[in-house]
């Protein structure tokens, strides 16, 4: 393998400061002892992560948007599980059609879903109710969830099963024995890959969500719009931290590499 | 077993034939040969359970993805009152009030705009990134690689507030600029911002495509070239890169379909004033409250950004089949 030039090698620090840049200084400025969002910061303060515990508007939309995330994952897992093992295993008429169906919120913007369920749920008369900003939400995560179990259901040796079918185990031992111990890193990873996408849901979320059920990510988009402070940067630093956090354990699950490039 | 007849990437036949052995009762010998037979023979009522095991997902989505947009189309049709909001009717006036007003026309090219330079950008950063990346030695190939893909995961609220704090009159840019005694230049709420945070979150979707053709490549056919004397430059335009289209090709189609629908960086970067499709949908459903109106730039945006994706793919399919061949 060749190497790369010094030339490669500036581009690449110019394109990784760029990719670090606003995170970092968001990080930055959130430890800010300053009345004002100013640069350079004088000294180090935990003052405005102190502030968000008088803003009770954002606390409540962390909890709502962490108790969100965990229904909507959790839920989505439960309802693709078996979807994605009977696609990723089986061949029956419609399989193709399910396996579109249940991957295309990929490819329709979040913005167009958001408007569908905003006039879906106000014509069924389910504005504002949490119950259904988990099930909208499951709309958005199931394709992660399917993308990853389904990967590992393919990636399964299937003479471990037989072995186990042809030593005496039912259906439902190998099942629990055999098949979801081996399928298990693609389960968790799709679970976390879909709570960090709940949480993070922002286009979809702001006309579905209601006074009452607000999430994070829209509740830091209307404060955004009308004022800045540096309140701001700290709810955005322990958002930075709380993805880096959820993460590091989908990397130890399944390989952060692996989740994010896909196998192909 | 995996000689038998219809051969097929994934494990699909050979759990049919699992299930027919099972059932039958008789073991797994023997079944391969009745099996290219029992795929095709098989009464639809052996195909039940499979169907129960999707039925959970697919009422979950038939409800929430195919009701609701058929409703969005229909919706587009109806006419607006601002007395008494939309009524039900079927008229094209919606499609003609967008497709015929200056303001949309305006707010349809700068999205089309935006997203096309902004997937030049990714092209142009994305490629040659990932190539550099492919040539590095492991912990760093690991760690920079996973430097450039995280930020996929962090709130796109976060990076553009981040990206605010840089561009804005007395943020790091303009104190860089300042140094070398220019500007202060007015950066925030322009086109330009718009652009570089959109780089910002559509670059990882550059990178992985190529990246993964990257990974296809054989580094003999590098190193063949090379020893016939191509210089490094010649190797990387008719080697390297011919063999990287079809990465660059699906990149580029996800990065200007996501560009031009998205909506919280030119929301927060491009201000009241520079309004895109998705931002104007907003508007229209949530303070002016004329749904339908909003409903039908949502589907035109859907079916320009259709258009636009079809006709890129074919000439780059065509360009791409001819130097190939």
């Amino acid at each position: 393998m060749r190497k790369n030039g010094p030339l490669a090698l500036i581009f690449h620090a110019l394109v990784i400061l760029f990719v670090l840049a606003p995170l970092a200084i968001v990080v930055l400025v959130a430890f800010t002892p300053d009345e004002t969002l100013t640069l350079p910061t004088h000294g180090f303060s935990l003052r405005w992560f102190r502030a968000i515990l008088d803003y009770p508007d954002f606390i409540s939309a962390f909890f709502n948007s962490l108790r969100l995330a965990f229904a909507s994952a959790t839920l989505s897992l439960i309802v693709a599980l078996p979807a994605a093992l009977a696609i990723g295993r089986a061949r029956f008429p419609g399989r193709g059609f399910l396996n579109g169906l249940l991957l295309s919120p990929l490819v329709i913007p979040g913005l167009v879903l958001g408007i569908a369920l905003l006039r879906f749920f106000a014509l069924v008369g389910a504005t504002g109710s949490f119950a259904w900003l988990v099930l909208a939400h499951m709309i958005i995560i199931t394709p992660f969830v399917m993308r990853l179990v389904l990967a590992s259901v393919s990636g399964l040796d299937r003479s471990v099963e037989h072995a186990a079918a042809s030593l005496g185990a039912d259906a439902w031992t190998t099942f629990r024995r055999i098949t979801f111990p081996m399928i298990l890193p693609g389960i968790t990873g799709g679970w976390l890959l879909a709570f960090i996408n709940s949480f993070d849901e922002l286009t979809m979320s702001i006309f579905v969500t209601s006074p009452q059920t607000v999430t994070l990510p829209v509740r830091m988009y209307m404060y955004a719009t009308e004022s800045i402070d540096p309140m701001m940067a700290s709810v955005s630093a322990l958002v930075i931290f709380i993805t880096a956090g959820a993460m590091l354990l989908l990397d130890r699950v399944y390989g952060l590499n692996r989740v994010l490039i896909g196998q192909h | 077993m995996a000689s038998a007849p219809p051969l097929s990437s994934d494990n699909a036949d050979n759990a049919d034939s699992a299930r027919n052995a099972n059932e039958s009762g008789n073991g797994s010998n023997g079944d391969s040969g009745q099996r290219a037979g029992s795929t095709r023979r098989a009464p639809w009522h052996a195909f039940v359970p499979l169907w129960l095991m999707c039925a959970p997902a697919f009422l979950l989505f038939a409800a929430l993805v195919l009701i609701p947009l058929a409703m969005t189309l229909v919706l587009t049709f109806y006419r607006f009152d601002p007395a008494s909001g939309p009524i039900a009717a079927f008229q094209f006036g919606n499609y003609a009030e967008v497709l015929t007003s200056s303001y949309f026309h305006t707010i349809f090219l700068r999205t089309f705009g935006i997203a096309f330079v902004t997937t030049l950008l990714c092209v142009v950063i994305g490629t040659p990134e990932a190539y550099v990346l492919s040539r590095m030695r492991d912990p760093w190939r690991s760690l920079f690689l996973l430097v450039i893909l995280a930020p996929l995961l962090v709130s796109v609220v976060v990076r553009a507030f981040g990206w605010s704090m840089l561009l804005n009159p007395d943020g790091l840019v303009n104190q860089a600029f300042a140094l070398v005694d220019l500007g202060p230049y007015k950066l925030e709420y322009t086109t330009f911002a718009i652009v570089i945070a959109l780089v910002h979150v559509m670059l990882p979707f550059m990178v992985i495509p190529v990246w993964t053709a990257l990974q296809k490549l054989d580094p003999q056919t590098e190193n063949a070239a090379l020893s016939l004397m191509a210089s490094p430059a010649t190797t990387l335009r008719r080697i390297v890169l011919p063999q990287l289209t079809p990465g660059i090709l699906s990149g580029s189609l996800m990065v200007f379909g996501l560009s031009a629908s998205a909506f919280a960086i030119p929301g927060l970067l491009g201000g009241r004033r520079l309004k895109v499709a998705a931002t104007a949908v907003y508007d229209e459903f949530l303070s002016s409250l004329n749904w339908p109106l909003g409903a039908t730039i949502a589907v035109l945006l859907l079916i320009a950004n259709l258009i636009v994706m079809l006709t890129y793919y074919r000439l780059l399919e065509r360009r791409y089949a001819r130097s190939m061949g």
